[in-house]
């Protein structure tokens, strides 16, 4: 059996690290469907104010994005700017 | 496939300076945007017409738009807030045409948070003074917070530069595979690109169009709370 190198064996934890790294998806879905659904419950109970809520919402919404956008900087830093195979 | 996702190198200078593709296509959007606006505002009449109105309707929204989010005491920080959206809007639709949006750079987007973390202070003392800055920024609402509130102003221009970074060069990343994964399908057998022809639109029309205005929405907006939050 061929030996593993050190190279592909962190290549391959990266990937897998990459992987584990956009579980942070989960949040940002949960939190931004939270935030429309308040939304649409707001615009039912006041149509008149549609344009402030829908401006509130996308604002309140793109915070909540914040911690899945970190764990996509994490991933695609893994997959194509990877700093650990420098360290071998 | 091509890895490679940071942005090219057009020209190197024989000291080691480097011009990437990022500073050329934000010279050509800063190019494109002067010409605009200086055509827009050429002889200008008391009684708009044409393009005279295209101006004034862009320059009311923005007023309005900054008067509502910061208060009408803020009206100075129209000319600011109104140029930082009309280029993130520039440089975040720039990729459909081909090119590479500036903003799919981190020092793009860390430049500009930057820029509003120096307004967000600067403003503060300004208005405050640095004795009501320090209190209104670290001793707020107890003294021992204080080292949180450190992390956390620190944190504001990161997360506002790493939200526009990373939306932008995602949507950049998911295309480029789609492209590739539609080249694949009939790439051995006929070399006419047919599925890259109709099928990526509605992701541009998501990826570039949507998220990028929204994006260029986001920041504006954020940097004009941030900003009026630590002015009252």
């Amino acid at each position: 059996m061929e030996a593993i190198t050190g190279k592909a064996l962190i290549l391959a934890c990266s990937a897998v690290g990459a992987g584990l790294a956009m579980i942070a998806g989960i949040g940002p879905g949960i939190g931004q469907g939270f935030a429309a659904g308040k939304g649409a419950e707001a615009v039912g109970k006041q149509p008149e104010a549609q344009g402030d809520i829908i401006k509130t919402m996308l604002l309140g919404a793109a915070v909540a994005e914040t911690t899945g956008i970190y764990g996509l900087v994490v991933a695609l830093i893994l997959l194509f700017a990877n700093p650990l195979v420098g360290m071998l | 496939m091509n890895t490679e996702f940071g942005p090219k190198i057009i020209v190197e200078f024989s000291n080691g300076v480097f011009i990437t593709e990022t500073v050329i296509n934000t010279w050509i959007i800063m190019a494109v945007l002067v010409v605009v606006s200086i055509i827009l505002t050429r002889n200008m009449k008391l009684v708009p017409d044409g393009k005279q109105n295209v101006a004034e309707i862009l320059v009311g929204v923005l007023t309005s738009l900054v008067g509502s989010s910061m208060g009408k005491d803020k009206l100075g920080f129209v000319p600011y807030m109104g140029t930082l959206m009309i280029f993130l809007v520039c440089a975040n639709l720039w990729g459909l045409v081909g090119f590479r949006a500036p903003t799919a750079d981190l020092n793009t987007t860390f430049a500009l948070s930057i820029l509003t973390f120096f307004m967000i202070h600067g403003n503060s003392i300004r208005r405050k003074g640095v004795g009501g800055w320090l209190k209104g920024t670290f001793f707020e609402p107890v003294a021992v917070m204080a080292p949180l509130n450190l992390i956390s102003e620190v944190a504001t221009p990161v997360s506002l530069a790493f939200r526009l970074f990373g939306n932008i060069v995602g949507g950049m990343i998911i295309m480029a595979l789609v492209y590739n994964a539609l080249g694949t399908i009939l790439g051995g057998v006929l070399p006419i690109p047919i599925f890259e022809l109709g099928i990526p639109a509605v992701l541009h029309a998501y990826f570039d169009v949507f998220a990028g205005v929204l994006q260029a929405f986001i920041f504006t907006m954020l940097t004009m709370v941030f900003v009026s939050m630590a002015m009252d």
